[in-house]
């Protein structure tokens, strides 16, 4: 109501630009994604006229990644924005307790849908690792076109595909995954009691363990006896433990922000959500690597015996 | 803060409710009253563009043979033939079918039930000023106008090899979806389109239920909550677990495409299946995310006209609940046909009947509501009425089709269409409808023309019916759906549902004709016009309540 008093606790956020900004950079990085992957204007080859002229054969052919790009850097730019934004509120004093709670179950739900997601990569994981002899049993008449195709169902991991030895590399990168999930317990222990020189420590530590894990990831990845393409096994443990990579590096940005934050002076030992977010985020991650490792790595290695 | 175009808060509080400017309120807004507003907009047109569609399916099968589609197609391509555009008409009517469903779903009644009148009043409801996270609330809403362009987008580029567009079904299954079937650009748009739509979902989900859980007023225990906010808490559940399998599922299909695996390709060791597992496990929750906020809206309005407090209030929140909750795990029934395990369909026809019950208890409560009291046939309460009893129709002949032997026989005929057209164009649409005329004098602060708005209610429930009832009969004497064209025996039932398609049309016009009368006469509503037993908060604001209500939050008994 206008010139009426506020009396309550909760953030009327003023207008702002970022999520209109962020609409428009996702719609570019959409289109610019399918025309990476596939181009939206045939080139000018033979009778073929590119739909947009000479504008759409520099932008618009397959594997232009130019309006890609784009989309990304606008994307960047509103997440610093936005969430420099939402930095500023919070010194301003609009977190006040009640929104803390709201910041609070608002992290927790955006946590459950990410559980759902890796939900989809296990469940796919999962029904080829183990109905794969259902698959290639049954009543296949031989003349079916897909009937030579049975020897790529007949055992999982499929014939050919050399599988990471779970107690190398991978037994590590779980160690390195679980000490960092103390070493960040530590560094929010520390800010609760005020002790900013430890939740640096604390924080340093995980960051570096956290890049060290993406670094002997991207080794392992560089060493693996499948690929991507061309097989299903390298498919479903590419994209199920490429996810999780993915949310490994966003973790340590996130951590490393935090740690830029309390380096500069902010957050305190009453109020430190942000941080608080990333550590819940940080074990999030650390949880879904104890699943992929029991499950991608180990079981198909003690059950099937390679 | 943020720039400095851009009010300062305190500013803000204290300026009148005119002064902002038009880009900050309607483009760079952070207000639930106004989003809501922009989300029914949107939910407007993008209906409109799918009733097209509709208007499109409805005159092609109108008669046997192939004719009014083929003047779609193939514009600007000289000396194309009869045959040529009879075969491109083929692929033209399956995009139709497909961007229909998909925007109805995900651009008209997603939008409109959830982003408008659960923005608009979730927050009044529970005596809270405003959503927890007014700003993530907009770009909920600006991711949809992204979506609803890629989508179009992908309606326009090359398909498969028979035209542009896809043409798979909104259900999106391999091989239709893979490059095998749909090799363009199309379908990734499409993938992209349903991505962002995803997210949007998703941020909105997170809202409501922070909102929910977090905001409501003093005195306001979950206990006393009111229907629809229950509805909306449980419908935004419902999102955030579903739609991120669903994400799964599309990337999956992304990279069989464009990056070589072979997820849901047998000729690589993947399972086609394995994708409608996915999908379904989204889909059918989705199915209660489009009508759970319509059983909320349909409990208010019961009540307010049969001037009675709702009946069974717990029971009919907890109903909501186990509905929800039995909605993860039914999803295969819409999958007996692909060869499943029997114990396996044995399952799912048992999980699917027990849905009867809690919707059972919804029903009738709503009846036992209208029991005895002094039952006033406003706007409203008409289409509440006309809800609950297709919706029952639509529920019924959901536990037909529930059984998995009878399913063999009318799975992918027009009894299915049927179907879910019953509950949902006829249901979940007529929810809608009946929540924009409850709401649209809180929500406008102008009164419409009843007489006009009960002609548009009786005009889309006699088009309605006469559109889908006759499907039923369709269906049960075996016409497949997806299809063009049809055996000359359906022509009798197919010309009588074509003929449908006109009252509804019909009834569009005199929608639009109580908006703009409405408009131009200006009267102005009053606070609460539906007397003592619309009880929730907005009827103690005035209409339409101000920029920011609540200031001084609502003590609630």
């Amino acid at each position: 109501m206008a010139h009426a008093e506020v009396k309550h606790d909760y953030h009327l956020v003023n207008p702002s630009p970022w999520p209109l900004l962020a609409s428009i950079g996702l719609f570019v990085l959409a289109i610019g994604a399918v025309t990476f992957m596939k181009g939206l204007a045939t080139e000018v080859t033979g009778d073929e006229i590119s739909l947009f002229g000479y504008l759409g054969n520099t932008f618009f052919t397959e594997g232009k990644i130019w309006i890609m790009l784009l989309g990304f850097l606008i994307i960047a730019w509103v997440m610093f924005g936005w969430w420099g934004d939402v930095i500023k509120e919070s010194r301003a004093g609009d977190h006040t307790p009640v929104v803390q709670i709201g910041l609070r179950y608002g992290m927790i739900l955006f946590i459950a849908s990410e559980v759902m997601f890796f939900v989809a990569w296990f469940w796919s994981f999962f029904e080829l690792a183990i109905f794969h002899g259902a698959r290639a049993g049954g009543t296949w008449d031989s003349a079916n076109p897909l009937y030579e195709n049975l020897s790529a169902w007949a055992n999982w991991p499929p014939p050919g595909v050399e599988t990471f030895d779970p107690f190398h590399l991978p037994l590590i990168n779980t160690l390195i995954l679980l000490l960092s999930g103390t070493t960040v317990t530590w560094a929010h222990h520390a800010i609760q009691h005020g002790d900013r020189e430890g939740t640096r420590n604390g924080l340093v530590i995980t960051v570096l363990l956290g890049f060290i894990f993406s670094l002997l990831q991207a080794y392992e990845y560089s060493t693996a006896g499948f690929s991507f393409s061309g097989s299903l096994y390298g498919a479903s443990f590419f994209m199920a433990t490429g996810f999780h990579g993915a949310h490994v590096i966003i973790g340590t940005i996130f951590l490393f922000v935090c740690l830029l934050r309390i380096l500069g002076g902010g957050m305190s030992a009453k109020k430190h959500i942000g941080f608080e977010a990333a550590a819940w985020y940080w074990h999030f991650v650390d949880v879904v690597w104890l699943f992929l490792f029991a499950f991608v790595y180990v079981t198909p290695k003690l059950v099937l015996g390679h | 803060m943020p720039m400095d175009a851009i009010t300062p808060a305190d500013e803000l509080h204290h300026e009148d409710d005119h002064k902002i400017g038009f880009i900050q309120r309607w483009f760079f807004s952070t207000n639930h009253k106004d989003i809501g507003t922009l989300y029914l907009i949107a939910a407007i047109i993008f209906g409109l563009v799918g009733t097209f569609l509709s208007g499109l399916i409805r005159m092609e099968l109108a008669a046997p043979e192939i004719g009014p589609l083929t003047h779609f197609v193939l514009w600007g391509v000289e000396g194309a033939t009869q045959a040529e555009k009879i075969e491109a008409a083929k692929h033209f009517y399956n995009t139709v079918i497909t961007y229909h469903g998909l925007i109805m779903i995900f651009f008209m009644v997603m939008p409109a039930l959830i982003g408008g009148f659960g923005n608009w009043f979730v927050p009044i409801m529970i005596g809270a000023p405003d959503m927890a996270f007014p700003r993530m609330n907009n770009i909920s809403f600006w991711l949809l106008p992204a979506a609803f362009l890629l989508a179009v987008v992908s309606m326009l580029v090359p398909g498969g090899p028979s035209g542009n567009g896809f043409g798979g079904g909104w259900v999106l299954y391999p091989p239709l979806s893979s490059t095998t079937g749909h090799p363009g650009p199309s379908m990734d748009l499409l993938i992209l389109s349903l991505h962002i739509a995803g997210i949007s979902s998703i941020l909105g989900a997170i809202n409501f239920i922070v909102t929910i859980l977090n905001m409501r007023a003093p005195g306001m225990t979950i206990h006393k909550m009111p229907l629809f906010v229950w509805a909306m808490l449980i419908t935004a559940f419902l999102l955030v677990l579903s739609l991120p399998v669903l994400a799964g599922a599309l990337t999956m299909l992304l990279t069989d495409r464009n990056f070589g695996t072979t997820f849901f390709d047998p000729a690589g060791g993947g399972d086609p299946i394995m994708f409608q597992h996915l999908f379904w496990f989204f889909g059918h929750p989705e199915v209660y995310i489009m009508i759970l906020p319509a059983f909320g809206i349909v409990s208010h309005i019961v009540s307010t006209f049969s001037k009675k407090p709702v009946f069974g209030y717990l029971g009919m929140a907890y109903a909501m609940a186990s509905i929800g909750f039995i909605g993860f795990i039914v999803w295969a029934h819409h999958m007996y046909t692909v060869g499943m395990n029997v114990d396996l369909k044995a399952y799912f026809v048992a999980a699917t009947m027990i849905i009867a019950v809690p919707t059972g208890i919804k029903i009738f409560s709503w009846i036992a509501t209208m029991w005895g009291g002094s039952i006033e046939f406003k706007v409203p309460m008409l289409w509440a009425i006309g809800f609950i009893f297709l919706f029952t129709v639509g529920g019924v002949t959901g536990v037909v089709l529930a059984n998995a032997g009878v399913d063999h026989a009318l799975h992918d005929t027009y009894y299915v269409v049927a179907h879910f057209h019953y509950v949902l164009s006829l249901g979940a649409v007529f929810a809608l409808f009946a929540g924009w005329f409850y709401w649209y004098e809180k929500m406008f602060g102008i009164k419409y023309n009843g007489f006009l708005a009960g002609i548009q209610f009786w005009l889309m429930f006699i088009g309605a019916n006469v559109v889908f009832f006759p499907q039923h009969f369709l269906g049960l004497q075996g016409m497949p759906r997806r299809y063009i064209d049809y055996a000359d025996g359906f022509v009798l039932w197919n010309q009588v549902s074509s003929f449908g398609y006109l009252f509804i049309l019909a009834s569009l016009f005199f929608f639009f004709a109580v908006v703009i009368e409405s408009v131009v006469r200006r009267r102005k509503a009053d606070a609460n016009p539906w007397g003592e037993y619309a009880t929730t908060l907005e009827w103690t604001l005035p209409s339409p309540p101000p920029f920011h209500q609540f200031n001084e939050l609502p003590k609630v008994k």
